[in-house]
């Protein structure tokens, strides 16, 4: 509400957005049900701005979205040509940091990065690969850790550390060198006190973290994004409270 | 068994012919002649480079990826690998027995890829040889031509692929790369809609099926002195087997026989097939050799496919095809059949008993089910075997106790054909080629024996069926004196 006791609104892509106090503008536009495309925000979780995909344009300045407080009368745009071309690129890097092999990837179809990208009509890295070299860690008899298909955007710290109490993962090194770790001595997951149940377990945008033999146990034309194009499901990501694996659904 | 034109005695001073096909990357062939200052056939090698990253690719792999990955390196038979994979894995995940759901809904699948691989390679790639001759105007010898002159025939062509295309998508998820098979089972079964949409067709799919034997047949029996000695040789045979000795191109054991139709071994649990079949590396070759080891490698080699396991098994299990199989025995006057060609023959009574099949599945409520997968105690390797288009097909795994795949080992068919497809091509070789020149004609002669077998080269399967070869004509210096390029019989400036 405005002090005048209307509720407060922004404007985004000409569209009229409402916002309570305290709300960014990705958390509003997406609680109304509009679409801006993102990576590292997660709706449980304290916005983070690192992967820059959620960028806007307010005031001839972009921003990333996920961070800018939401004002009363604001104009954002998030769909210009520019934008686009922007959002584009932010998504290629991340694809050609990693090693990213969709058809025989088991997160095909449920992956964020894959339904982003399909999203703005990326066919091709048309970049650079990198490719690192990251060997899978399958150490733990429950979970594999394919690194390989990391996208840095540290979910699975924020989980471990606020919601499991646990700090299992980390990033180490800086830049270009940049990877995700885990916090154990060996540095191998089965040395950690993960658990399949753990928060950490279920915020992964990419394939990364995954219970072993699953595979493709729900079949590819069946899963989250083969359904519905990501920009279709805008409000799943509206801001709610965080909730762990472990809880009574009742 | 004859392995003469092999190596020739004094290749160094011999004209050679090279006939490359300019393809793309699943598979490459190469065949070499050698002529003699006479244009005599002294040595006939065909080379194929097999893809042999696989074993690199995968280390380290999750093993319940592997179904998925081995798929995309085969852009021809990809249901097969999946299915080879699945069953291998079944083995890793501790499972001996799926639930009846799952077995057959991998059945229905896999009995759609050899409808569907069967019927392109018959109507697509083959029949335009057979229908017009082999020597016959290029212009017209295609699918294009045929779709001219025989409409219906064509027409029928498309319409079984398309209807074997089908049944993979609805048991795989996709008609190309599904994900149907995991290991201990499958990942959907099939809805009554699917099921209804297909069993509406089946009973044309069928029909049309009669008529593809019927057509290869007449073909076979109205030039029987062309088709039975061209590139015929004699050779063992090998294929699975169900264990009452019926056909069964899913699961069974193996049975390998001579070239008499006597039994070599059989009911063999393919999990040791390393006890009965080994293979051997040549110089020249980047593509192994097998052979059956109690024979050793000169006598122990066999073919796999079609006309194979048509002669390999003591029944059919559906009506036409085994009234079909009959009538070829009998052909054979109960000695095996090694007519090259009678692989056509024999490969549309198994697109026959593929439709007779699937239709049989179709009316089983069990494809409904919802009991799809199965879990046992795990184990460390994995030996899946299934009888793919082309032949047998073998998977092998070794999995870490971490679940990561760290060695494995694919025999695939076209490489059980090896020394087969080699024979074949020098009988066709000393036959047409020898002292004469070197025409498109002829050289399309050795690519119809290649292609009888189907082999698993991206070439042979190229589209419109036609071999884009490249011909070389080297002196004995070693120095090019003509180049011909086989498709349009340009001549290189
Ligand atoms: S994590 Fe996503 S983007 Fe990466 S390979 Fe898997 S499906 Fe593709």
């Amino acid at each position: 509400m405005t002090a005048e006791g209307k509720t407060a609104s922004f404007q985004l892509d000409g569209a009229t957005v409402p916002f309570e106090p305290g709300q960014t503008v990705i958390q509003a536009a997406l609680a109304a049900g509009h679409y801006i495309p993102h990576l590292c925000y997660h709706p449980e979780f304290k916005p983070h701005g690192s992967c820059r995909v959620c960028t806007v344009e307010v005031d001839g300045r972009t921003v990333a979205s996920c961070t800018l407080q939401a004002q009363d009368g604001m104009e954002v745009l998030s769909q210009s040509d520019r934008l686009r071309k922007e959002h584009q690129t932010l998504v290629q890097m991340l694809f050609v940091e990693g090693n990213h092999f969709c058809p025989s990837c088991e997160q095909s179809g449920n992956c964020r990065l894959q339904a982003v990208a399909y999203d703005l009509d990326i066919m091709s890295a048309e970049l650079d690969h990198l490719f690192p070299n990251r060997p899978v860690d399958a150490s733990h008899p429950e979970i594999l850790l394919e690194f390989n298909r990391c996208i840095l955007c540290e979910l699975c710290v924020r989980a471990s550390a606020e919601v499991d109490g646990k700090n299992v993962f980390a990033l180490s090194g800086r830049g270009i060198t940049k990877h995700l770790i885990v916090n154990a001595e060996s540095g191998r997951l089965a040395d950690t006190d993960i658990a399949v149940t753990d928060k950490a377990m279920e915020v992964c945008p990419v394939g990364v973290i995954l219970r072993k033999g699953v595979g493709f146990r729900v079949p590819i034309g069946e899963r989250r994004f083969d359904r519905q194009p990501i920009s279709a499901q805008a409000r799943e990501d509206a801001p709610r409270r965080p909730t762990t694996g472990n809880e009574d659904s009742t | 068994m004859s392995s003469e034109l092999e190596t020739a005695a004094n290749p160094a001073r011999l004209k050679r012919v090279v006939i490359e096909p300019l393809s793309r990357v699943e598979g490459h062939g190469k065949i070499t002649i050698l002529l003699d200052n006479d244009d005599h056939v002294q040595q006939v090698r065909l080379h194929i480079v097999e893809f042999r990253g696989f074993e690199k690719f995968i280390q380290g792999r999750p093993y319940w990826e592997i179904p998925v990955m081995v798929q995309r390196l085969c852009g021809i038979c990809p249901v097969s690998h999946h299915l080879a994979a699945a069953k291998a894995l079944d083995q890793v995940v501790g499972v001996d027995h799926l639930t009846p759901t799952a077995d057959k809904i991998r059945r229905l699948m896999h009995y759609g890829q050899i409808l569907q691989s069967h019927a392109l390679h018959f109507f697509h790639l083959s029949s335009p040889d057979l229908l017009f001759g082999f020597d016959s105007d290029v212009a017209r010898r295609n699918i294009v031509g045929v779709a001219a002159k025989y409409p219906d025939i064509a027409r029928q062509g498309v319409l079984l692929r398309r209807f074997g295309q089908e049944v993979i998508r609805v048991t795989a998820g996709k008609r190309v790369h599904g994900t149907g098979a995991i290991p201990g089972g499958v990942n959907k079964a099939v809805t009554q809609a699917e099921r209804d949409e297909l069993l509406e067709d089946i009973y044309h799919v069928i029909a049309w099926c009669r008529s593809a034997v019927e057509l290869a047949k007449r073909l076979h029996l109205t030039n029987v002195g062309l088709y039975n000695s061209f590139g015929a040789f004699r050779s063992n045979l090998l294929s699975l087997v169900a264990p009452d000795g019926g056909m069964d191109l899913y699961h069974g054991v193996m049975r390998a026989r001579d070239s008499n139709g006597d039994i070599i071994f059989d009911k063999v649990d393919y999990s040791r097939y390393w006890d009965h079949l080994t293979e051997e590396v040549r110089p020249w070759s980047y593509m192994k050799f097998p052979y059956i080891r109690a024979l050793g490698a000169d006598a122990g080699w066999y073919k796999v496919g079609p006309l194979a396991r048509v002669q390999n098994c003591d029944h059919i299990p559906t009506p036409f095809a085994e009234a079909e199989r009959c009538e070829f025995v009998d052909f054979g006057s109960g000695q095996p059949v090694h007519a090259t060609l009678a692989y056509h023959w024999t490969r549309m009574i198994e697109l026959l008993f593929a439709a007779e099949s699937i239709k049989g599945l179709l009316h089983d409520d069990d494809i409904m089910g919802d009991e799809l997968v199965v879990r046992g105690e795990r184990r460390e390797r994995g030996v899946g075997v299934i009888e793919a288009p082309r032949g047998t097909l073998i998977h092998h795994y070794r999995i870490n106790e971490d679940d990561q795949a760290v060695r494995a080992n694919l025999i695939v068919s076209t490489t059980h054909n090896n020394q087969a497809m080699n024979e074949a091509i020098r009988h066709v070789a000393k036959r047409y080629l020898d002292g004469r020149k070197l025409t498109e004609g002829l050289l399309n002669h050795i690519e119809v024996a290649i292609r009888a077998f189907d082999p698993c080269l991206s070439c042979a399967t190229h589209a419109l069926g036609k071999m884009p070869f490249h011909v070389e004509l080297i002196d004995a210096e070693g120095q090019c004196i003509d180049t011909l390029v086989k498709s349009s019989l340009e001549r290189c400036p």
